[in-house]
């Protein structure tokens, strides 16, 4: 079989509420492997919490998610996953070798120190990165795209197969964004797969082979050059999709605001 | 004096308070690093406040002073606190904060109640439970001390432990969930350890002030250091050493509550830290900026001569401008500085090598005369190079109107890195532009 008809990723059926309000509803996909994937789709239309749900980190109210064919609980070494840049406090009291040695956690276990390999292994990747250099600067010191390989350097050190990556090229300088597509255009050619939440439309044909365009729901997806239509496209950025928005919002408010607007208009 | 304070020292009883305090003032260094880190300082004030009540039901229930039960009736009024804050936020709109300030209030409230009735229906004189409201170290025995010790070394011992784990709560606790590790448990952990930090104070420090032993010695250390590790080392240090000092100045002779004179034992420290500190205090800023001024200066005053030379001097081509003497008066008037300042400042030129001062022979109204050295000339042609580079960029390539440009490039061309500069250089070559200053220094 080759790696191109393997799924990575599966998803079935996930929807996510924040306080009633749902935010995501029933989206179903099955990733290939070894593709460089794009997850587009206007703001607030969920795209960080569909990884977040992926991973686990806010509670999906139904659905399922697989990894190479296993629930998630059971594959959870096998998945990289880098932020948004602003998740954390840059002032932290930790350097760049601290912070990429993280990644390195998952496979340490609890209780178990870095050991000299794991010290090896973080610095391989910060030179990956082109930051090796910066081992020992104080995080707050680093720049916006610095900031950014650094945890680029920490997911490459989980030596994950599937990444996670929100918006790696938020904030970021021209050059640090070829830096940065260059390195996941070599995951990629290693057979890993990479979904990366993007926003510049201009680029996506550039840049992923694969996209899924998303907005609350899962409008299409497939490879870029039959996916990234200007009817899908359309779809996820046109109107028609606001009465799901509205819906959601009216759902969220409270009951007797709901009734309080039945007698006006009754 | 001495001999008194010797006496104190070998009181047995006296030991045994004075080692409490120390094992409190760590355990609440280490964990107040976390509290803060996780941004959870304010949880340490509410869960204090909150083992009141705890106090006072765990005394009316066994009518008993002794610790071991007021510190399970403290843990288990801390635990049901975090919950009602966690239920608040979850279930209603209230936000964080607003549900710690309720909370720590109502529970507070409800302690002070407590407490009052104890007070009025007779076992009052006995129980001493006021203690907990100010703290009295000296009301410390053997047995509450082991009690005490027991728990700051297991305290001491988890975070160690759990080292790896903290840091990761603290600083990505996204990521941390992403890799499969359970950091809702971790924070609960956390969380259970400070209701157990502060729980194990209460006597000693007292509910009002307990959470300032948490929080103070933490923010003290993070002004010496940028490195987690040496922050838990000198937090626990600071929160060692405050827990000591109080207690001795209670203990001696003054009687004052142990509490508030732990509690500025630690604020001491912090302002030392704030001024001294090695990473962030401000004495080191302001030293920083003195620099900062003095190279400034310095650098203007090499451009400003390099100037009057190209301006007044004679053009020796390769080798450059010949130098001649150049009055004080002159130089201050075109850099608009007072004499007083540019003297200081031709005073460290002169230590720098960069130049001479003579005395104009005869006539007095000339007064000094500055004339740049070989290595002063040399320097100034690099520092009128890097200032005319910039100034072209700002020109040239990011469009600034002419008559900005002088003041911007005064501010940042000193602090141009190398690197910089040179790819300056490399884009105005391309562009074919290049400042008027020979481009590479050689000796003359």
């Amino acid at each position: 079989m080759s790696l191109d008809k393997e799924i990575a990723v599966e998803v079935h059926d996930l929807t996510v509420a924040y306080h009633r309000r749902p935010v995501l509803w029933g989206v179903d996909f099955a990733l290939p492997a070894g593709h460089l994937i794009g997850l587009i789709g206007p703001n607030g239309a969920g795209k960080s919490t569909l990884l977040k749900a992926i991973l686990n980190m806010v509670p999906a109210a139904s659905g399922w998610v697989k990894i190479y064919g296993k629930p998630y609980a059971q594959q959870k070494r096998l998945v990289g996953y880098v932020p948004q840049r602003e998740s954390v406090d840059w002032d932290f009291p930790v350097n760049v070798l601290d912070v990429v040695l993280m990644g390195r956690y998952g496979h340490l276990g609890l209780l178990r120190r870095p050991r000299r390999a794991d010290y090896e292994f973080a610095m391989a990747c910060l030179e990956q990165v082109g930051m090796a250099n910066y081992a020992r600067r104080q995080i707050s010191q680093l720049s916006g795209g610095q900031q950014q390989r650094v945890f680029l350097a920490r997911a490459l050190a989980q030596e994950a197969l599937v990444y996670f990556m929100d918006e790696p090229f938020a904030g970021v300088d021209a050059a640090t964004e070829r830096s940065i597509i260059g390195l996941l255009e070599q995951l990629k050619k290693d057979g890993k797969t990479v979904l990366v939440v993007h926003h510049d439309l201009q680029t996506v044909q550039e840049y992923f082979d694969w996209v899924l365009l998303l907005n609350m729901r899962l409008i299409a997806a497939g490879p870029t050059e039959v996916t990234f239509t200007d009817e899908n496209l359309r779809k996820t950025y046109g109107g028609r999709l606001t009465i799901l928005s509205q819906a959601a919002h009216a759902f969220s408010q409270p009951a007797d605001a709901l009734v309080g607007r039945e007698g006006r208009e009754g | 004096m001495m001999e008194a304070l010797r006496d104190l020292l070998t009181d047995a009883n006296v030991r045994w308070v004075l080692i409490g305090t120390l094992l409190l003032g760590i355990s609440s260094g280490l964990l107040g690093c976390f509290a803060m880190l996780r941004r959870r300082s304010l949880m340490g004030d509410v869960l204090a406040h909150t083992a009141l009540p705890g106090v006072a039901v765990a005394f009316m229930l066994t009518q008993t002073k002794s610790v071991l039960p007021l510190l399970v009736g403290a843990v288990i009024a801390g635990l049901v606190s975090t919950a009602c804050v966690d239920v608040i936020t979850r279930y209603s709109r209230i936000k964080e904060d607003t549900a710690q300030g309720l909370v720590l209030t109502v529970f507070f409230g409800v302690g002070v109640v407590l407490l009052t009735h104890v007070a009025r229906t007779g076992a009052a004189g006995q129980s001493g439970l006021n203690r907990f409201l100010f703290g009295q170290a000296a009301s410390l025995i053997g047995n509450d001390v082991k009690v005490i010790a027991v728990a700051a070394v297991i305290l001491t011992v988890l975070i160690v432990a759990f080292f790896k784990e903290f840091k990761l709560l603290a600083f990505d606790r996204g990521f941390g969930e992403g890799m499969g590790i359970n950091m809702l448990a971790l924070d609960r952990l956390l969380m259970l350890m400070v209701v157990v930090g502060v729980s194990i104070g209460l006597q000693a420090v007292g509910v009002v002030l307990m959470s300032s032993l948490l929080v103070t010695p933490a923010a003290a250390a993070r002004y010496w250091t940028d490195r987690l590790e040496h922050m838990l080392l000198l937090a626990a240090a600071f929160g060692g050493v405050s827990g000591i000092v109080g207690t001795v100045v209670s203990l001696f002779g003054t009687r004052l509550a142990t509490g508030p004179l732990i509690v500025l034992a630690a604020t001491g420290l912090f302002v030392l830290s704030l001024i001294f500190g090695s990473r962030r205090g401000l004495l080191r800023k302001v030293l920083h900026q003195l620099r900062v001024r003095d190279r400034v200066a310095r650098e203007n005053l090499l451009r400003v001569l390099y100037e009057t030379y190209e301006t007044t001097g004679v053009d020796r081509g390769a080798e450059g401008f010949a130098r001649h003497p150049v009055p004080e008066t002159v130089l201050a008037v075109r850099m608009g500085l007072r004499p007083r300042t540019l003297r200081r400042v031709v005073r460290i030129a002169e230590r720098f090598g960069w130049l001479t001062v003579q005395r104009a022979a005869g006539d007095p109204n000339v007064g000094r005369l500055i004339m740049l050295t070989n290595e002063g000339l040399a320097e100034a042609q690099q520092v009128t190079r890097r200032h005319r580079l910039w100034e072209m960029y700002l020109m040239y390539e990011a469009d600034f109107a002419v008559d900005h440009v002088d003041r911007d490039a005064d501010d940042i061309e000193h602090y141009l890195p190398p690197d910089v500069v040179e790819e300056l250089e490399r884009r105005l070559q391309m562009e074919g532009r290049e400042p008027i200053v020979p481009p590479s220094v050689h000796p003359l």
